[in-house]
């Protein structure tokens, strides 16, 4: 049934998706190491022989004259999204735990209802929610401090990790908490011997998906912080000035990815070997 | 030490899981609970253990409400039908976990275990995880967890259920040693097998639709079953359970002469009964109750004919294969000593007594 040239299709299209996705990349990694010159001499790609490599770009971005410092910024996105992250982790579990065994009911709510709810503050555009958010750090004085940034991160990062762990927990046979529970374990010592131990794939998917969520909101930092607190992604968006440096910007975007890279080849590991199945269905 | 349930009640969607059920399980017997699935034998183990609230009835323990006692403080341990272990921890730690709960010191765990592994063969297997063990000793682990605990009560619920015929039959007999010395632990162990139930119980109950029709010691039980249901529970193939008439000295089933009116039935006024037999006491003959051969199962030693007589199976097993052809119609020879006669509600009038043989032989 599959012709000859089956192979040769499936590699032509994995070939073309690998240039779309890494494309941007590689334009990114080549502009970071041209100056002016470099930039405005139309496309160019390989360097040494179509332009003159220059690390202007990063240097920029490390404090170098005319350019910015990354290195706060990147502190400040690194402490709110792994904050944030573990907070979503933590609480993301206990309520999904709590979602998956016990049987809520509250008139016509129920546990379908609530698991619903988490996740439908992800369906409402950001935009509805950031006035709001807005407000209220306003009133507690938590505007433009990390700490405010945390707490509105936990509020975006929560859902999805409750999510993602009821399902998982779903998967995990309840006799499991019953035989923990017969074997001497109260409620709460259930879910962290018994329970947690063997959730480890599923807290991997819900810990990737938190740190790529957090680490990637721009909208409301850049509405809820201005001067004392910024972000990678919003020091990144400042240099878009009316003649943007371009490598600077390219040399800055690449090292605000790199994290999210290095990440992923970590958890890959999980997810090529099937680990996860089960985790996200 | 006994633990009691008085009339315990469960009804979920209209259904009795728990109908009145009643029961004294007393320290150091074995209770196998003996009926077909469905019957409310997990339901039953899962109130126990307190996995399972129910609508009403009682269960004490040393005179203290134990439906009060939350699950941890039960002092209970369970094995499943399904190899139930703590997939993270290796063979070693699913035997220990229990015992670090109860904060035990380290080196009494250390012999617990080890001495627990070696009671169920596992002695070799300590650093496996659950995952790399096959069933039956996925199945030896719970097993090993469950009895280093010393818990005072013990439930097994269809432990070998799962495992195949020869895995079963070697649990088993391994399981008659394990349970013989069982102290002040009461054990309570489920089976749809009566095999199991005759080979492992000092008590058996019979459980029907959430009710316990039965309990008695295996013997009582099998030679005196209560009811027609019970008897046909407790044997397997099930006993065969026909409508006759007694009348004029015959046994009349399906309009056909069927045996004459064994002595220890010979009190039992004219009228229609329901009776019971066991495959092995109908024989193929050359007279007898006529019906058409619906199933023959070979076995090889044995082959299992099934007959029906208008609408009433009939299950007829002999020794060796015989060349039995579907659809071929066969005279039963009904052994008229082994009747067992109950009432029109199934209720038992007279049984077989075994010493009365010799006296029919004659």
């Amino acid at each position: 049934m599959r012709s000859r040239l089956y192979p040769v299709f499936k590699y032509t299209m994995i070939a073309l998706w690998a240039c779309f996705v890494a494309g941007p990349f590689f334009w990114a990694m080549t502009t970071s190491f041209k100056d002016v010159n470099g930039v405005q001499g139309g496309a160019t790609y390989l360097p040494w022989l179509q332009y003159e490599p220059t690390v202007v770009g990063w240097r920029n971005i490390f404090g170098g004259a005319g350019g910015v410092d990354v290195m706060r910024p990147f502190f400040n996105s690194a402490v709110v999204t792994v904050a944030a992250s573990a907070v979503s982790l933590v609480l993301g579990s206990l309520a999904a735990y709590a979602l998956s065994r016990y049987r809520f009911k509250l008139g016509f709510i129920k546990n379908s209802d609530i698991v619903f709810f988490f996740v439908s503050q992800r369906i409402m555009p950001p935009v509805v929610l950031v006035i709001p958010f807005f407000y209220l750090l306003q009133w507690t004085g938590l505007l433009d401090t990390v700490l405010g940034l945390v707490i509105v991160t936990v509020a975006l990062l929560l859902p999805i990790a409750v999510w993602v762990m009821v399902d998982f927990f779903n998967g995990i046979p309840r006799e499991i908490d019953e035989m923990a529970m017969l074997d001497g374990c109260g409620p709460f010592q259930t879910f962290v011997r018994a329970i947690l131990p063997n959730s480890l794939p599923g807290l991997t998917v819900a810990a990737m998906f938190c740190v790529v969520f957090g680490w990637n909101d721009f909208f409301f930092a850049f509405r809820l912080t201005f001067t004392e607190v910024q972000t990678l992604p919003q020091a990144v968006v400042a240099l878009n000035s009316s003649i943007p440096p371009w490598w600077t910007l390219s040399a800055a975007a690449l090292f605000g990815v790199a994290p999210l890279i290095l990440l992923a080849l970590r958890v890959e590991r999980y997810l090529s070997k099937g680990n996860l199945s089960g985790a996200v269905r | 030490m006994n633990l009691s349930a008085t009339d315990l009640c469960l009804t979920v969607d209209g259904v009795d899981h728990l109908k009145d059920v009643s029961a004294t399980f007393v320290p150091g017997r074995l209770h196998a609970v003996i009926g077909r699935t469905m019957a409310g034998k997990t339901t039953l183990l899962r109130v126990l253990a307190g996995l399972q609230g129910v609508d009403s009835g009682a269960l004490t323990r040393q005179g203290a409400d134990f439906l009060k006692t939350p699950v941890w403080r039960r002092d209970t341990a369970m094995v499943y039908q399904q190899f139930i272990n703590y997939p993270h921890l290796d063979v070693f730690d699913n035997v220990a976990f229990p015992l670090k709960r109860a904060g035990l010191a380290r080196d009494e765990i250390r012999r617990r275990v080890t001495d627990s592994l070696a009671r169920v063969g596992l002695a070799d297997f300590e650093r496996r995880k659950p995952s790399q063990l096959s069933g039956g000793q996925q199945q030896r682990v719970a097993l090993a967890r469950a009895l280093a605990r010393g818990t005072g009560i013990l439930l097994l619920d269809e432990p070998l259920a799962n495992l195949d015929y020869k895995l079963r039959e070697q649990l088993r007999d391994e399981f008659r040693t394990l349970f013989s010395d069982q102290g002040d632990t009461v054990v309570i162990y489920t089976t749809t097998e009566p095999a199991e139930a005759m080979m492992l119980g000092d008590v058996v109950l019979v459980m029907h639709e959430g009710r316990i029709l039965q309990t008695g010691s295996p013997q009582e039980v099998f030679e005196r079953p209560a009811t027609t249901t019970v008897a046909s529970i407790i044997n397997d193939p099930p006993m065969n359970i026909f409508t006759g008439r007694i009348g004029s000295g015959q046994v009349t089933v399906a309009g056909f002469q069927a045996t004459h009116v064994s002595a220890h039935l010979a009190d039992l006024p004219d009228g229609t009964y329901r009776f019971g037999l066991r495959a092995t006491d109908v024989g193929l003959a050359s007279a007898g109750v006529e019906g058409e051969v619906t199933f023959v199962e070979i076995s090889g030693s044995e082959t299992f004919v099934h007959v029906a007589v208008g609408e009433t199976p009939f299950v007829v097993q002999i020794e060796g294969i015989h060349d039995v052809a579907l659809g071929d119609l066969v005279k039963l020879r009904l052994r008229p000593e082994r009747l067992f006669a109950f009432d029109e509600e199934g209720t038992l009038q007279r049984t077989p007594s075994y010493d009365l043989t010799s006296v029919e032989g004659r």
